[in-house]
């Protein structure tokens, strides 16, 4: 088990260099960030100084260097544009992220999972055909797309819920709905073959040979079970949501992280774009890796696997 | 009568197991996705032909946010309506198809060249280079493809042309992945170690014995891909890093009529966004068609 868990640690350390170097070069291979942050008419001294004020003057490794061993203490660079570390931006910015990635797989989850469950146990009946239609529906509509709709519907012509910001529930509604969507249709295709195979397998055939009513076999022996893989899907979707937002959350106005590097982009601010993109891979490769763990701790044959 | 007995022992015929095949699959085939697919492809060679208007320029004598035709105040000059520059709505969507073709088909034949030819060295070659291709892989599998696209568009700068490019390079992970998988069992079977031994030169094995074998899987992915590439490119030209105005793509006309969603004028948001999951909707069920006619141990998936 531990040197399971060490190789994964490598494995993940390695990963997390590859990208963080990936995103390092295309920064700086796409152009000289000095001439985004100096005045169009700056002199030739000017733009000296700014880039020695910036540590732009370094040789590319050791800025990367730099770069890196600030990224394992927590700070990501200043801000161009705010003039503020980015991690304070960033973790301003991430409680609300959470709060709409909570909202989102919770509507993920109460439309996948049931719907998912009931066409697995109605297998090939129009139950079953109803919910494929409505998964392919999920993976078909753009979420953003739905999320103009939305707006359209509830705040402009029914006039039942605010169209931007943060505030209470109301503002979450929306959003979440749009965002979750597509995860939804994800996650009840799992819940559908994850059940189908539970109930395929020998002891809920056993458990139906004891007698026992439908309802028990489904609920308690196949259930349990079968939810395993979607949970955990659901965790890894949820730190997807968080990252991953950007549409949802420029179309509502929601002040998460998404919004933050939508707005790094369009104010040409790229320490908040670096450290955003970062951060996002940062936090799937450490999901990646408890899901990893957990599977070895649950599974002991994964363990010697590689 | 004579002639319907005759004729039954012709009819009961073994026909041609080729021939029997083709017309199984003619007849499963998905009519609604061929039909969409179809239609599209016409419309968008045809653009030039089929929308009334120029799609970059006002419609002379209309006026803008004027409404489609069957609503008051519409005028069949443009009869989906104008945008916010008095544009035809409708030769702006016929347009709008040929941008959304180009850049799914050809963001898709990309990612998946460049993730099926670094799969099949991954998996064939082994060794370090398996590890390196592979940690590339991960790496890049870790970012959410839409963020990494942001990021690469924002730092590259908005073109068509520059999209199918970053597209390409966002969505090759998930060929490289799973065929790397695939190359990995089909190196220890039979024809391989056979065609090694008679002395063939590994760029023959891969060419003769190895692409074909995995060009199903490839085909099927690339399927399921070209819808999630043109969602990806609406996002891009809907947050301004994609296709740039005065270009008619659809995610660019969906980011043109959100400053004037409050007004109500859903025929702005409404058609374009249809549009999308018209295109997206048959992608998928052609893909999944597809995945069930050339791979058949997906078929209960």
């Amino acid at each position: 088990m531990l040197a399971f868990v060490a190789r994964r640690v490598v494995y993940s350390l390695v990963t997390l260099f590859i990208l963080s170097a990936t995103i390092f070069l295309v920064v700086r291979l796409t152009g000289d960030p000095v001439l985004l942050l100096a005045e169009a008419s700056a002199s030739p001294e000017d733009l000296e100084r700014i880039r020695r004020l910036w540590g732009l003057d370094r040789s590319w490794p050791v800025q990367y260097a730099t770069f890196m061993q600030n990224a394992f203490r927590g700070e990501l660079g200043l801000s161009f544009n705010y003039r503020l570390p980015v991690s304070e931006l960033y973790f301003q910015r991430l409680p609300n992220s959470l709060t709409l990635g909570l909202a989102a797989t919770l509507i993920s989850l109460l439309v996948g999972v049931p719907a998912g469950i009931v066409s697995a146990v109605k297998v090939n009946t129009w139950w079953d055909s109803l919910a494929k239609g409505v998964a392919l529906l999920g993976l078909s509509i753009p979420g953003f797309w739905l999320g103009l709709v939305l707006i359209l519907v509830f705040s402009v012509y029914l006039r039942w819920l605010p169209t931007s910001g943060a505030g209470d529930w109301r503002h979450v509604i929306m959003p979440a709905v749009a965002l979750g969507w597509y995860f939804a249709a994800s996650m009840l295709r799992l819940t559908r073959s994850s059940m189908l195979e539970v109930l395929g397998s020998e002891y809920i055939k056993l458990a139906r040979l004891k007698g026992l009513p439908d309802v028990v076999v489904i609920a308690m022996h196949a259930f349990k079970n079968a939810l395993i893989p979607v949970f955990t899907l659901a965790g890894v979707n949820l730190v997807v949501m968080v990252n991953a937002a950007v549409i949802v959350e420029v179309i509502f106005a929601w002040p998460g992280i998404g919004r933050l590097l939508y707005e790094g982009i369009f104010q040409r601010d790229f320490p908040l774009v670096q450290g955003v993109v970062v951060m996002a891979g940062f936090m799937i490769v450490g999901i990646n890796f408890v899901v990893d763990v957990l599977y070895a701790v649950i599974d002991p044959r994964i363990r010697l696997t590689r | 009568m004579a002639t319907v007995a005759g004729d039954r022992p012709f009819v009961r015929a073994p026909a041609d197991g080729r021939v029997r095949a083709a017309v199984r699959a003619a007849r499963e085939a998905p009519v609604l996705a061929v039909v969409i697919l179809g239609g599209l492809v016409v419309v968008a060679l045809l653009a030039d032909v089929l929308a009334p208007h120029d799609p970059t320029f006002p419609v002379p004598g209309a006026g803008v946010f004027d409404p489609p035709m069957w609503m008051e105040g519409g005028r069949a000059a443009a009869p989906l309506g104008t945008d916010f520059q008095g544009r035809d709505i409708l030769s702006r969507l016929i347009h709008g198809a040929r941008v959304s073709l180009i850049v799914g088909l050809m963001g898709t034949l990309v990612a998946g060249t460049i993730g099926t030819l670094l799969g099949i060295l991954s998996g064939y070659v082994g060794g370090w280079v398996d590890q390196l291709i592979m940690r590339v892989t991960d790496a890049w599998l870790a970012l959410p493809a839409i963020v990494f696209a942001i990021f690469l568009a924002a730092m590259v700068g908005p073109s068509m042309w520059n999209i199918v490019g970053i597209l390409g390079a966002v969505y090759w992970t998930r060929y490289a992945r799973v065929i790397r998988g695939e190359v990995l069992s089909l190196r220890e079977r039979d024809f391989v170690k056979l065609a090694e031994i008679a002395g063939a030169s590994r760029l023959r094995v891969i060419r003769r014995h190895i692409l074909p074998n995995v060009l199903n899987t490839a085909t099927v992915l690339a399927s399921l891909t070209v819808g999630v590439v043109i969602i990806a490119e609406a996002s891009l030209s809907f947050l301004g890093v994609g296709v740039p105005p005065p270009q008619p793509a659809w995610g660019l006309m969906l980011s043109e009529a959100r400053p004037t969603l409050m007004a109500g004028q859903w025929w702005l948001t409404v058609f374009p966004g249809a549009c999308i999951l018209l295109i997206v909707l048959a992608t998928q069920l052609f893909g999944d068609w597809l995945r069930v006619r050339l791979d058949p141990q997906a078929r209960n998936l």
